[in-house]
């Protein structure tokens, strides 16, 4: 008997997605349950009550003849099942365009990803410049920290009036707030990256006499870049935070602002299909960032 | 010949409150005073002393990392003012850069060392100083996959690939499990006795500078350390561990040394510093 030698079995990754399916069972079914339709009870009510009632559009004859609530006129939040019917409905026809504001859902995930990744790419290039360059001087640390501590807690958002006067396009406008959403995580971790790394790498550095231009990019940037990732990361989840409101505010075409339509529409449904479907492209875009974060950080 | 001298070199550091320390002086809190040692061309010396007595700072001084506040040192006949290829230092923390492989950190040295050399000479030369140090078939693991015996024949192949002038090796063994450091220690041994190195070693293993050096300084305790004797090491090269410790000059040094570490230097210490 080897038992005794067997190791503890390693948690399996099956039983963590065994639990998570079950809590998504659970929470689908008592969605369900506590979203479902009253039925339509005509006893106590008047042919003419009936015939206002079925005028108004509040309940429907049935194939056989029978009255109930009008489906349309939906009570209360709309059960799974509504969702997944717009779910089918908008994905079967990803990219069409009629009109100004009803365009595939195709559509919407990339001009609200283009005006995510446009905003943060372009914070995360400036905020990586300033970080750096503050987290190697202390003079200019001290000088610059002044202005980034009051503008650090500004709310994108409160710039949005001023950007659309100042550039006045709503496009620009969205994307500038992304950039404002994801500057100053980035500013800060970078700068506490560059100015906290291992004094024997810059020491190595200086005893190899190695340029300037040589050590920023050889030892001080990758030394740096766990800290400069986990900046990103913080700017990423904000810079997805703001992408939203920003879309509804200015009326641009997005995921963020298909809530929006909905709600203007009354469609419920498609209020909480949009909400999944924010979900779905942050999880896209973060698994996305985080096989560009491997390639930057080692194993100390 | 002297070839690197360390000349009344005194160390204080400003007090955290910024007034004057208890012995009185503006300087602030003195870390040792007066260092005077003289290193011979070829020479390895070690200085030996209780942790905190500023043997490292001494170490970081001849490196050019730190400037003394008194005193200064001269290699070859120059002045050292600041870091520089011809003093390499082999760290007790290995400092080797994580994101790079064991070949890339000795790489970027040899790079560092010969700017005018083509990619494959730099490549040879490299791949050279690993398989002296017993790296081959390791060469592309990264620091932290590697043990620290291992990360540290990366360390020294990094020193050696400079040709330094002088290597300085500040307690580069600490880290090293006992068994592998005898190792470790023999194959220094073996490369010192081939590239014929100035070595300056600061350690607080007896053991370990009795293998290793010509001459063995010995520090008092901090603050105010003084240098307070040096002894040579007659042991006839080449050593080893094994035939070492069954010379009665290694018995005799290794207990005077001990009396000193256990006893002397606290004695040396407080009549250096007794206000009479």
């Amino acid at each position: 008997m080897d038992t005794a030698l067997q190791l503890p079995k390693a948690p399996g990754g099956w039983q963590s997605v065994m639990i998570s399916l079950v809590l998504l069972g659970g929470f689908v079914a008592v969605w369900h349950l506590a979203t479902r339709q009253p039925t339509f009870d005509p006893r106590g009510l008047s042919p003419l009550q009936l015939q206002q009632m079925e005028f108004n559009g509040d309940i429907v004859r049935t194939d056989n003849g029978q009255y109930s609530y009008n489906p349309e006129k939906a009570r209360g939040l709309p059960g799974p099942w509504a969702v997944i019917m717009t779910a089918v409905e908008e994905f079967s026809s990803p990219f069409h365009k009629r009109g100004t504001n009803d365009h595939g859902i195709g559509h919407l995930i990339r001009y609200t990803v283009v005006r995510f990744a446009a905003g943060f790419l372009a914070a995360s290039v400036v905020a990586i410049l300033i970080g750096v360059v503050i987290g190697l001087s202390r003079t200019l640390y001290r000088a610059l920290n002044p202005f980034i501590q009051v503008l650090k807690p500004i709310s994108p958002l409160a710039w949005m009036p001023l950007l659309l006067y100042t550039v006045r396009h709503p496009t620009w406008t969205a994307i500038l707030v992304v950039f404002l959403a994801s500057l100053w995580p980035t500013v800060a971790n970078s700068a506490f990256g560059v100015s906290t790394i291992r004094k024997d790498y810059l020491q190595v550095a200086s005893l190899l006499q190695l340029s300037w231009f040589h050590r920023l990019v050889k030892v001080v940037l990758p030394a740096a870049a766990p800290a400069i990732v986990a900046g990103l990361r913080i700017s990423f989840g904000s810079a997805l935070v703001a992408v939203v409101p920003a879309e509804m505010l200015l009326g641009e075409l997005g995921v963020g602002y298909l809530t929006w339509i909905e709600w203007n529409n009354l469609h419920i449904a498609g209020i909480l299909f949009a909400i999944l479907v924010i979900g779905a492209v942050g999880v896209a875009l973060d698994a996305g960032f985080n096989r560009l974060a491997r390639l930057v950080t080692y194993p100390e | 010949m002297t070839f690197l001298s360390i000349e009344r070199v005194s160390k204080y550091f400003p007090l955290q409150d910024g007034t004057t320390g208890w012995t009185g002086r503006q300087e602030g809190f003195c870390v040792f005073r007066d260092i005077d040692l003289r290193i011979d061309r070829g020479e390895f010396v070690t200085l030996i002393g209780h942790s905190g007595c500023g043997k490292s700072t001494l170490l970081n001084i001849i490196a050019g990392f730190e400037q003394a506040s008194a005193g200064g040192v001269i290699l070859d006949g120059k002045e050292v003012t600041a870091p520089g290829l011809d003093r390499m230092v082999v760290f007790q923390s290995f400092a080797l850069m994580p994101w790079l492989s064991a070949f890339d950190n000795v790489r970027l040295a040899v790079r560092a060392a010969h700017l005018q050399w083509d990619k494959a000479n730099v490549r040879d030369e490299t791949q050279r100083y690993l398989d002296m140090m017993g790296l081959k078939g390791s060469e592309y693991k990264k620091p932290a996959f590697l043990s620290g015996g291992m990360r540290q024949r990366v360390g020294l192949a990094r020193a050696f690939a400079v040709h330094p002038k002088v290597l300085l090796l500040d307690e580069p063994f600490a880290q090293i499990d006992a068994l592998t450091r005898g190792v470790i220690q023999e194959e220094l041994v073996r490369m010192w006795t081939v590239m014929q190195h100035t070595v300056f070693m600061v350690t607080h293993d007896v053991d370990e500078a009795l293998l290793l050096s010509d001459r063995i300084a010995l520090m008092t305790n901090g603050p105010e350390a003084r240098l307070a004797e040096t002894v040579e090491v007659n042991i006839p090269r080449p050593r080893s561990r094994e035939t070492m410790i069954d010379t009665t000059e290694y018995t005799r040094l290794r207990n005077h040394i001990l009396h000193f570490l256990l006893r002397g230097s606290h004695v040396f210490a407080a009549r250096e510093l007794s206000p009479d």
